[in-house]
This record gives C-alpha cells, structure tokens and sequence, in this order.
C-alpha cells in the first residue's frame, strides 16, 4: 500500500505537470499547505462525490485562495475530477483558475482568492450548524500574511465570542508574510482572542492528524502550522523569487528529481 | 420606513426558520422584542461589516437566509467587495438592508451619507436593487423577494413617500400620462415629483426595482425624446438603464439627483434637500424650464 507521504509526492510531481503547460499558479503556496490539505481530506472531511451536494457534513473552505493548486490534486485523487481535465488548468475555458471557484469545481465550497474572506464564511458556515443543531465542522486554511486582514481578526472575535468550537482555522505560518509585517507569536494572539491554540510542524502527518481531531469544549480551534512555503523543492523553498512563476522544462525536470 | 422594517421582518422571522438577522449594532432597540423570542437566529453582531457581510454568506450556504442591516455606507461601500465577490459572484441569496439613504443623517455629516451606493451596487452582476418609496413599498418587496436566488439590496430612508401605489418586484408603475415628455420618479422621489408636475404634461413613471430595470415600461411608454430622472442618489446613476432602454431613439435627457460632490453642511435632510436641488419647489422649476423650453 502506497504511504501518505509517498501519496503527497505523487501529487506535488502532478501540481508540476498541472501548471507546467502554462507556468500559472502559486506553486510554492500549494506546496506549503498539500500535507495538511491532505490529511484533512484522506482522514477528518470524510467528503466524497456522494455527500458533496448535502449540507450536514463537514466542511472546508481554502481561504487563501492562491493555493488552489494543491486543492484541485487533492480533490482530483479524491475523484472530483479527472486528472486530464486539470492539465487544462488557467486555460481560457478551463474550470481550474488560479483561485477556486465554487459555481465551476464540485468540491470547492467558496471562490476565493480575495485574502480575509474564506475564514469569515467559513464562521458564517459554523454559525449555521449551530444554527440548524449540526454536529459537523467546518475547517479552513488562512495564511500568514492573510492574517495581516483586519477580516480576519474580526471573525476570529466572533468566532470565541459565539463559542463555535466547530470551527477550525489551520495557519499556513510558512513566514512569506514577514518581509511586509511580522506577525511573530500568532499563537498568542488567537489565544488572546479567545480561541484554543495548538502549534504543529505542518508537513508531518501525524502531527496534523492529531491537531485535526481535537475538539475543544466551547472554543474555536487555531491550528499554527509551522510550514515551508515550496516544501520539498531544495530551489524553491522559502524563495520569494517563486512565488507567482512558473517553472521552465529543464527547472521541472529537477523538480519532478526532487520528488522521486 | 425603519419602523416598517421591523415590522415586517419581525413577522417574517415568525413564519420563515431559516431566517437569520444580522445588526451591526444598528436598529437593535427596534428589534428588542424578539431577540429573547429566536435567541439563535438575531444577533447584534458586532461593528464589522467586513467580517459579518462574508458570516452571512456562509450562513447563506448552510441553506439559511440571512438578512443583514447597518447604515448604508458602512454596509455597502466598507464592505463592498464582500457583496461582490462573496454574495455576487456566489450568487448567494441574501438581503442587504441599509439605512440612512443618501443624507438623512445629515447632522452627522460626510461619514454617514452614501448617494453612491446605488452606482457602486449596480456594478455587482445579479444583484436585486430596490429602492421603497414607502413603508407599504418595503413591506410588499421584501416579502416577494427575500427568499429568492439573488442577493438584495434594500435602500431604506426616513423619508418616504404618503401615495398609496400598487408595486410589483422588477416592474415599474405608470402613474399618469403626458404628451411633453417622460418623468421617472425613483423610490421616495414620487410625491415631490407628482406635486412639481402640476404645470407639466408629462408621463410619470414609478420605479422601485432599480437592478432588474423595467426596459419594457420606459420603452413602450416613451413617446417624445424629452425624459427627465427624478433619483434620490447620485445624479446620472440611472442614465445606463434608461438610454439602454431607449437604444435607437434620440433623448434628451435630464437627472436629477444629488450633485456629485462631497456634501459638508451639516443640518436637517431637508436642508440638504433645498440645497441639492430636490426639494418639490426646485424640482418643479427644473422640470418646469425642461419640458416648457
């Protein structure tokens, strides 16, 4: 049986091939958060082409957007969608852009890619469970430098104040966000704000799963994981250079060497 | 008009479950009576309009319907791209209510106006724009609206109008006819158009679902190519629908509306009235000198 790890490889080596034909996409980004994204969807959603149209079940919005390419591997090994429509990714007439978009992907639950909206919907998503007496949760990645957002930290006020402990918002802390503004403990600061805080390593899976299956009694859940933005990339990781580039075809082949 | 929509949407809340109120601690007292009664559906949820616009799309998509009030420029204008891109490009159903109209906080001065919020919507694709002229008006459209497809915006004012006029959601209303021209009259701006029309012959127009226009009831009412907007926002916001609606035939076209510049007295609505030219005697002298000439 194939690892998870061995599994997350084989979907970066795909996320290459995916935006290799047109060099869109944040690589990097996707990179960064694809062990969580993973993790979340192979053990805690439990969210398949069968329940996906239903509301009571649980949910996930990728609030910062510009990761979708590591959304679209997943849910295209999770079978939302055929892996050769998705080399067609940012073409004109592609459903795939470079943000996800919920009227086009089924399995996407929200278009976003304007930073400070995926987290609050993803509130306004848990106050409606608690709403409709659902025993569900809705979880969401934010970034780092999303949470430079005034958005953001208004729903994470709402969020303790209406003690939605079915609410769980993962931190993609891979410290991009730092040469604009420093958030330094952000543990701290979702703790000030009322939340249960956990910190992980955030490529290592058992740590994650871990994290994911904690359920607080009243509060909302914070998950600071400590990332790598290009993880697993020795040229691209931590490199800003990257961030919004595409790879040439020699640069993708030592990619895809990495990978192996 | 406020009190009406309280009113009415207390009544709602009583019939509809999936009904969920969103104050940004505006309009609270009024609500004061049955916060007790759905504890779990009426929330005073706080000074962030950003955050509550984008709450109330994800409690759209939990198969609830939110309805959402502050003062207009705080929930329209501060959270704009929440409307846009979270209930727009969604197409999440939902209701925006705000209050305040263009001016009627005058005292309170340039923070609390919005004559541009009608323009700033109009540029959301999908997005029901209503403007009530009066307490009956808010109480007829939102009832036929607030459970659709669409995200609403609903355009509350102080001041509305006394006529008692039968509207229809996405249909204008023809209130008499005229041989010099066309007056359309915008939400609250009927009565004052209906009184300064006394020594004009002119065809009189009501419209309060402002996105979807009414093309049909311009164009098969038009008749000389003098048409005059009588619109309580921003001069000129209604000029796209009504020279579409008019495609192929020469107009002459006069707005009339709040001028486009930042309004820095203080004072009375009224006063703000006379100043920008839309109280009944000002109105009627513009109208008067565009269809006599």
């Amino acid at each position: 049986m194939i690892s998870d790890i061995e599994i997350v490889k084989k979907l970066k080596r795909e996320i290459i091939e995916t935006m290799l034909p047109t060099g869109e996409g944040h690589l990097p980004s996707a990179f960064s958060i694809i062990d969580i994204l993973w993790v979340l969807y192979d053990k805690i959603l439990k969210i398949d082409s069968n329940n996906i149209e239903k509301d009571d079940r649980n949910h996930f919005i990728l609030s910062k957007g510009h990761g979708s390419l590591a959304l679209y591997a997943v849910l295209s090994e999770k079978d939302f969608f055929t892996k050769g429509e998705l080399r067609k990714f940012a073409r004109y007439d592609s459903r795939f852009g470079g943000h996800p978009d919920c009227n086009k992907l089924p399995g996407v639950e929200a278009s976003t890619g304007s930073l400070g909206h995926g987290l609050p919907m993803a509130l306004g998503m848990a106050l409606g469970m608690k709403i409709r007496h659902m025993t569900y949760r809705v979880y969401t990645i934010v970034g780092d430098g999303e949470c430079n957002e005034g958005s953001i930290w208004e729903a994470a006020l709402l969020a303790a104040h209406h003690r939605l402990n079915n609410l769980v918002c993962i931190v993609d802390y891979n410290h991009s966000g730092d040469r604009a503004l420093k958030l330094d403990d952000l543990s701290n600061k979702f703790s000030s704000f009322g939340w249960r805080v956990i910190n992980i390593k955030g490529h290592l899976h058992e740590e994650i799963l871990k994290a994911l299956k904690v359920v607080d009694d009243h509060r909302p859940l914070a998950i600071i994981a400590d990332t790598i933005k290009g993880f697993g990339i020795k040229m691209m990781e931590n490199n800003p250079a990257w961030h919004h580039r595409g790879p040439t075809k020699e640069e993708a082949a030592k990619m895809l060497e990495d990978l192996q | 008009m406020r009190k009406q929509f309280v009113k009415t949407v207390e009544a709602v809340v009583e019939q509809d479950e999936r009904l969920v109120l969103i104050l940004g601690d505006i309009g609270v007292f009024g609500f004061r009576n049955v916060f007790s009664k759905y504890p779990e559906r009426i929330y005073n949820i706080g000074i962030c309009e950003q955050a509550f616009t984008s709450l109330a799309a994800g409690i759209s998509k939990m198969n609830l319907i939110p309805v959402v009030h502050s003062i207009a420029p705080f929930v329209v204008e501060r959270s704009f791209e929440q409307l846009k891109i979270d209930f727009g490009y969604q197409r999440l159903r939902g209701s925006i209510i705000g209050i305040g109209a263009s001016y009627d906080y005058a005292a309170l001065g340039c923070t609390h106006h919005c004559p541009g919020d009608i323009s700033l919507l109009k540029t959301i694709p999908g997005m029901n724009i209503i403007v009530p002229g009066s307490d009956r008006d808010f109480d007829v459209l939102f009832r036929a609206v607030y459970s659709g497809h669409n995200p609403n915006y609903f355009r509350l004012t102080e001041k509305g109008h006394a006529l008692d006029v039968p509207v229809t959601f996405c249909k204008g209303a023809k209130i008499r006819d005229g041989r010099d021209g066309t007056v359309v009259a915008i939400g609250p701006m009927l009565e004052r158009v209906v009184n300064a029309c006394t020594n004009v012959d002119v065809t009189i127009l009501y419209y309060t679902t402002l996105s979807p226009f009414d093309a049909e009831l311009l164009s098969t009412t038009f008749q000389t190519g003098k048409i005059a907007v009588v619109e309580p926002f921003y001069e000129g916001t209604m000029s796209h629908d009504i020279v579409s609606s008019l495609q192929g035939r020469s107009i002459n076209m006069l707005s009339i509306g709040v001028p486009r510049k930042f309004l820095t007295n203080y004072g009375l609505a009224s006063e703000h009235d006379v100043a920008c030219g839309l109280d009944v005697a000002s109105i009627k002298t513009r109208l008067e000198v565009f269809f006599n000439a």
